[in-house]
């Protein structure tokens, strides 16, 4: 990696970086091919890093598929594996996955994948489903669209996952075992959840453990004891929100309309604006470690980003650190690939690839 | 589509071209047509939609043979994946539709019955579609990109306008107008707990956008300000597609072929209602009918269409009466007024069953 070229490259982006004002720069590493291409999804990349491995897994839908990739740290090694969606009872139609997602909890890391017929949860490897739940299918059929949509793992013991109704359903997970149920049903919402983050950051006490967001652009957040209780309810302002992030009591929501919101999560105060994004905000994510933040769009753009808190007022404040650009790609799936936010990885629409990046 | 390409034939007169267009465009939008395609229902597979496709083009004494029919085809699929992946918001593809019928409108300007029945459906589409969220729209839109998904088909029009790459994939600009309701990117705001604004700063995000003019309208008669899904071919251009060389994605097409459907039968019933809205016109004995030839000649056209690539021919659903009686007497009774087309691809001696035809193609 240490050819004339790329020494060359390497100087060309350091100095057109230091010119834009950059505070951290990352290069363009091996892709991870992919056997589908991905579909235009909110939050179509999942990522689970596994270190004592030194392995990566990748996964992203594709209609009613979802590739899996399992990648050396160098790239250079890659195995594929493909889940299908379930049908469901009577198979009349064809299942559209919405979205496949890792859910790391301190026992177990599950694979969860939500379509339109109902959630199937994995092994991590994807080799054995373990769950299976079939969403109510509606009778008489109507001209609204069924889906399951929005994954995250909660409070260490559960597995929220969103509806096209608005529901949030509340999964509990034992620690090892198929004995999945449903313990919970949250009713706030009027409009498909689009995205579910959880707290992964500093977490203390009576103070927020997940947002829930809507098609219509409505943010919930919850606390969580035995059972879920709403803290506060942040309105639309008329863009939905395709993907959220919680990180030490910080909301960030990406919407429809280019913009990145920060709210304080257990106020729902709105804490700054960035218009970040020429067109639809696709995915967010955040590096617990250092509170990076990436965002990844339809125009083609991840933008990397700086949260911190000042320790004099108490301000919530955001930097922009980098900019990528994709080329002729709609980003659908961007994710960071360890905590600390060194590299990350995106996906688009129509590409059978996920392209990667390292700090340098 | 191909409204805009018969416009070209240099060898018709204007009165062969007007009753062509006439005859399609009223058997198009006629109302029993228009109201199973309202009807809420799934998105049709490949198979159905150049099914439909193909009814279409023979519902005038028009005749186009299967090589320039799949050129037709191709074209009319990756310029419409062209409009639905460029629409700046999710919402424009209706302004898209909207372009498409203010053109269709002006087509037929001085038959006043046909132009009745296009303001009918562009009213049931302003009725039915003017009310969805942002959001809803940009799940009609992700619903359709996925029928897409995967096609690189290259159009000359296309590579010549520098709107398509040499690998088929559409180029992506990353400057002009941020769409209607989006901000110029840039620009990073910072309020105190009391919602005061308490910093500015300004940031380079990598693109060179500006702010749009106006909003589209959304009415029956207006500016649309969109350029996409206005007429390609104003400008006298040349109607070439080609394959792309073997390409790597086609493990999920082929699956998609090889798959048993699901959708099968529910979706043969809506065809078979959608049919029965389309009137066929055979040419009499007297008149000559008028071939369309997307070629240059008919030898390329025959070229063409045995040198298909067979990952990217199109399995035409062949409908044809049975010699039992279907349970479905509405079925039998739609089937009954189809008239059998000359696929080179016809199989008539097995197969009672529709769903066996359509797998035997």
């Amino acid at each position: 990696m240490s050819s004339p070229c790329d020494a060359r490259a390497l100087t060309t982006r350091c100095a057109v970086s230091m010119a834009a004002g950059d505070t951290g720069m990352y290069r363009k590493e091996r892709s991870v091919p992919l056997k589908s291409s991905s579909s235009a999804l909110y939050n179509n990349l999942s990522v689970l890093p596994l270190r004592d491995k030194q392995l990566t897994y990748f996964a992203a839908v594709h209609g009613s598929t979802v590739s899996l990739a399992s990648a050396s740290a160098d790239g250079l090694s890659v195995s594929h594996r493909q889940l299908q969606a379930k049908e469901g009872g009577l198979a009349v139609s064809a299942s559209i996955v919405t979205q496949a997602s890792w859910c790391v909890l301190p026992s177990r890391v599950l694979l969860v994948l939500t379509s339109q017929k109902g959630i199937q949860m994995y092994e991590s490897d994807g080799s054995i489903m373990v769950y299976w739940h079939a969403l109510d299918v509606l009778e008489p059929p109507s001209a609204q669209a069924v889906f399951a949509r929005g994954i995250a793992a909660a409070s260490g013991r559960f597995i929220c996952v969103g509806t096209s109704s608005g529901l949030v359903l509340v999964f509990d997970i034992p620690s090892k075992g198929t004995n999945i149920t449903l313990s919970e049903v949250l009713q706030e919402h009027h409009d498909s959840i689009t995205d579910i983050a959880s707290e992964v950051g500093e977490n203390p006490d009576g103070a927020a453990d997940l947002v829930t967001a809507d098609d219509s652009g409505a943010l919930c957040v919850w606390r969580s004891k035995e059972e879920f209780s709403l803290l506060t309810k942040i309105s639309a302002f008329g863009w939905t929100c395709s993907s959220v992030k919680l990180w030490n009591g910080v909301i960030a929501a990406g919407y429809g309309n280019g913009q990145i919101r920060l709210y304080e999560a257990t106020s729902g105060a709105l804490r700054a604006t960035v218009s970040a994004h020429a067109r639809w905000i696709y995915a967010l994510d955040l590096a617990p470690l250092t509170g990076k933040l990436l965002s990844g769009a339809e125009d083609s753009y991840v933008q990397i980003w700086k949260l911190s808190r000042s320790p004099d007022t108490g301000d919530i404040e955001i930097e922009h650190c980098h900019s990528e650009c994709v080329t002729d790609t709609q980003l659908c799936g961007a994710r960071f690939c360890d905590p600390e936010g060194n590299s990350f990885a995106a996906t688009g629409y129509d590409l059978s690839e996920i392209v990667r990046y390292g700090q340098v | 589509m191909f409204l805009f390409c018969m416009l070209r034939v240099d060898e018709w007169t204007d009165v062969d071209r007007k009753r062509v267009m006439n005859d399609i465009i009223t058997t198009m939008f006629n109302k029993k047509f228009m109201e199973e395609l309202f009807k809420p229902q799934e998105l049709y597979s490949k198979k159905a939609l150049r099914t439909v496709y193909d009814r279409l083009a023979h519902a005038s004494i028009m005749r186009l043979n299967q090589a320039s029919m799949d050129k037709l085809y191709d074209l009319m699929t990756m310029a419409f994946k062209y409009q639905v992946l460029l629409c700046p918001r999710p919402k424009d593809i209706l302004l898209v539709t909207f372009n498409h019928l203010d053109a269709i409108k002006d087509f037929i300007r001085d038959s006043p019955n046909i132009l009745n029945q296009v303001d009918e459906t562009f009213r049931q589409l302003i009725d039915m579609y003017s009310c969805l969220s942002a959001g809803e729209f940009q799940l009609i839109r992700q619903t359709l990109l996925i029928f897409f998904q995967d096609m690189h088909i290259r159009v000359s029009i296309f590579l010549k306008d520098k709107v398509q790459n040499s690998n088929g994939r559409f180029v992506l600009p990353i400057s002009g107008p941020v769409p209607w309701g989006t901000e110029v990117p840039g620009l990073i705001r910072m309020f105190n707990c009391n919602g005061d604004e308490v910093k500015r700063v300004e940031f380079t995000n990598g693109g060179n956008y500006i702010s749009p003019q106006r909003e589209g309208s959304f009415d029956l008669y207006g500016d649309r300000v969109l350029k996409l899904g206005t007429n390609m071919y104003s400008v006298s251009r040349p109607v070439e597609t080609h394959m792309s060389g073997a390409s790597k994605t086609l493990a999920s097409h082929t699956k998609e072929n090889a798959a048993p459907n699901p959708l099968a039968k529910e979706e043969l019933n809506f065809l078979a209602r959608l049919m029965g809205g389309l009137e066929i016109k055979k040419p009499n004995g007297s008149e000559p009918g008028f071939r369309l030839n997307l070629f240059t000649t008919d030898e390329e056209e025959e070229h063409a269409a045995l040198t298909r690539p067979e990952e990217l021919s199109y399995k035409v659903i062949n409908i044809q009466a049975t010699q039992d009686q279907q349970q479905n007497e509405e079925l039998a009774r739609i089937m009954g007024e189809f008239e059998v087309t000359d696929q080179p691809r016809q199989s008539t001696s097995k197969g009672d069953d529709l769903l066996a035809m359509m797998d035997e193609l």
